[in-house]
């Protein structure tokens, strides 16, 4: 090429602008508690913001409650939650029984509010059937291959719409680290090709296991991800539960009229470690990069503006949380309780019809188990 | 009834499970308009509407997911993954989450699904397109795989395949697709998921075979004959579960078995046979267990294919082995 010749593609400001319309996180609250959004806020009466700040004190006492249990080894592997309510809460209360929701293993609060019991998610954490087992049929197990449960929305909302069901959508959760499976994109792109009704959450928390989220991808935003797949996307605080909710009703809105998939990504954090199993975060991040997230916590914002409206106090708050307390340690016996598992059963449930070795299997852990 | 090449007798199959039941889907890529590559499901489109027979993006993974996640709404899916080979791309689906869904729910939702693919050397293919991968899937609990060796039982096996609430792998042998035709039945039949077929009769030793090696062990039988040798020659058709009641009884009668297969010999189908065989009635046997399989290495390049499928005169070769022993 001659020198001084024109390029006929300016890759550096490509490079440097394509993120641009993903940046601008949708907020209502902002991490001081001031509101920025009046007018959003307003379509909130009193009780629903109030329920908001019910079900995060909910699910931080869940997860504070859970890390005592962990400790006391009344638990298995259980994902801890704290830093997540707002986005978590904010999303789930979005969508309708009818919905299909695809969680992942840091799921179990979204779970309990969307038909499974607490004691049910106990159950699943300890590895028990019937943890997997739910009163409210729109809803699988938590997914532990990271990826397979957006591929497995696909089939759902294009389920959903072959039967017709108009109000009803697939709502799925993964996190950052998740953004970077094939499975993210092949999933989002097939319910794109076909215009299927789902909504993708992906829990921006920082952190995939000790592996930040600057490692998994040289992308601005994980939004903006979704431009590759013809997908609508949005940034949203994810520790501003009015915010996340709004954006997730609009979100279901637009999905189940019609327009196919939408995909949303919660700036959040996660306070704990990656799992009870007990990973240690200061390995892997400094005092420095927590507090600025702890001091945007998604509780102590909606209190003050519960405070300043004059619907929360202290008093109420820690009644709440005896109450929730009360429900989970009632919950844990209600897991422990329990019967026990046997091979038999897990024999039948292996295939529709048994296969004849798996009869003859069934038949002598019948006879063992009768002893 | 009508002659029918093994692949037309899996499109009337497949035509046949679509007309009985509305919440059958067929998908995969280039299965609708285009028909499939080899034609396998060439007019069901047209027939039932892109509604049920439809393309999908590339990607063999999404294809499960959307196998796994239409049967969670009540749909029973035929996916078709285009070659074995790209099965790898699709393990997690398969192996993963299909074949244990319906144990990690306890039994209260079906997994429907009959996932079809091609496979088998011997036509030249490219790299991957050939392989016998059936090894990978035999050791997974929950999941069936079935693979017929001739027409007939095409289409009665696609038939209880896609009837049948328990995942199933169905195999279709690339070479067998028009190199052989059969009188099959235009009304509906069924061939039953779990059991092996005795394809020809016989008193001095038992050829135990599968897909297109059964025609290998057909006519080594024939050459054998010409000595006076009786082979009895058994088709598995279902490579797990394994019909061990019909080789054994084989066995009862003959004293004497070979297993062939096309893939390697490494851990494979016939190591799973032999081994039964071995546990339950090595007393009946007078000579050991014959095998007969590709040797341990990869799949071999196309132009050498013949020098590495074990063919008639391997398996002829073996059985004198063990008759004579």
């Amino acid at each position: 090429m001659a020198n001084g010749s024109k390029q006929i593609v300016d890759f550096a400001k490509i490079k440097a602008t394509m993120a641009d319309p993903y940046k601008h996180p949708v907020q209502v609250i902002d991490r001081e508690g001031k509101v920025v959004d009046p007018d959003t806020l307003a379509k909130y009466s009193d009780d629903q913001l109030v329920d908001f700040m019910k079900k995060m004190v909910w699910e931080r006492t869940l997860h504070e409650q859970t890390m005592n249990f962990s400790r006391q080894g009344r638990l298995g592997f259980y994902a801890p939650t704290a830093g997540e309510e707002a986005s978590e809460m904010g999303s789930v209360t979005a969508f309708k029984e009818q919905d299909f929701l695809l969680p992942a293993y840091r799921d179990l609060p979204q779970m309990i509010q969307h038909g499974a019991s607490v004691a049910k998610g106990f159950l699943w954490s300890k590895g028990h059937i019937q943890g997997n087992q739910y009163d409210n049929p729109n809803m699988i197990f938590p997914q532990i291959i990271i990826g397979a449960q957006y591929v497995e929305t696909a089939g759902v909302a294009l389920g959903i719409q072959k039967n017709g069901d108009k109000d009803r959508v697939a709502f799925v959760y993964t996190g950052d680290g998740g953004t970077s499976q094939g499975d993210w994109y092949e999933g989002i792109n097939f319910t794109s090709a076909y215009q299927a009704p789902a909504v993708f959450f992906v829990q921006n928390n920082g952190w995939a296991i000790s592996v930040p989220r600057r490692k998994q991808t040289a992308a601005e935003t994980l939004a903006q991800k979704a431009v590759a797949m013809g997908v609508p996307s949005v940034q949203v605080d994810g520790m501003d539960i009015v915010a996340v909710h709004e954006v997730a009703k609009e979100a279901r809105e637009f999905a189940a009229a019609g327009n196919g998939p939408v995909v949303i990504e919660t700036l959040t954090y996660r306070y704990g470690a990656h799992s009870s199993a007990g990973d240690d975060p200061s390995r892997y991040r400094t005092k420095e990069e927590e507090k600025p997230w702890f001091d945007a916590d998604p509780l102590i914002r909606m209190r003050k503006v519960l405070t300043d409206k004059k619907l929360w106090s202290q008093d109420q708050e820690d009644k709440l949380v005896e109450e929730y307390k009360d429900e989970f340690k009632n919950a844990m016996k209600e897991a422990e309780a329990a019967p026990a598992q046997k091979v038999s059963d897990f024999l039948k449930w292996t295939y529709d019809v048994p296969t004849p070795a798996v009869k003859k299997q069934i038949a002598e852990f019948e006879a063992k188990e009768s002893k | 009834m009508a002659k029918m090449t093994y692949i037309k007798a899996i499109t009337s199959g497949l035509d046949q499970v679509l007309n009985d039941d509305p919440k059958t889907l067929i998908f995969g890529e280039d299965v609708g308009k285009n028909g499939g590559v080899f034609r396998t499901t060439v007019g069901l489109q047209d027939k039932y509407g892109e509604d049920r027979v439809f393309d999908t993006p590339l990607a063999e993974s999404g294809i499960l997911g959307l196998a796994i996640g239409l049967s969670l709404t009540g749909w029973r899916p035929i996916p078709e993954i285009q070659f074995m080979g790209f099965t790898f791309e699709a393990m997690d689906g398969i192996v993963g989450q299909l074949a244990r869904d319906h144990y990690r729910f306890g039994g209260q939702k079906k997994f429907p699904v009959t996932i079809r693919t091609p496979f088998g050397g011997g036509t030249h293919t490219a790299e991957m397109h050939s392989d016998n991968l059936e090894n990978y899937f035999v050791s997974t609990p929950g999941l069936r795989v079935v693979t017929p060796a001739n027409p007939y039982d095409a289409k009665g096996l696609i038939i209880s395949a896609v009837e049948s609430d328990d995942p199933v792998l169905f195999m279709e042998n690339l070479k067998l697709y028009r190199s052989m035709k059969d009188e099959v039945p235009d009304d509906k039949y069924t061939v039953p998921l779990d059991s092996a077929k005795v394809v020809r009769e016989g008193s001095d030793i038992t050829l135990v075979a599968y897909s297109a090696e059964v025609n290998e062990a057909l006519s080594a039988a024939d050459a054998l004959a010409k000595d006076n040798i009786s082979a009895e020659v058994i088709d598995l058709r279902s490579l797990s579960p394994i019909d061990t009641d019909t080789v054994f009884a084989s066995i009862d009668k003959t004293h004497k078995v070979v297993i062939v297969q096309e893939a390697q010999r490494m851990a494979g189908v016939g190591a799973i046979v032999a081994s039964d065989i071995a546990e339950e009635k090595i007393m009946s046997l007078d000579a050991p267990i014959g095998r007969v399989a590709a040797p341990d290495s990869v799949y071999p390049f196309a132009q050498a294919e013949g020098d590495w499928i074990p063919n008639a005169d391997d398996i002829e070769a073996k059985a004198r082995e063990i008759v004579n022993y």
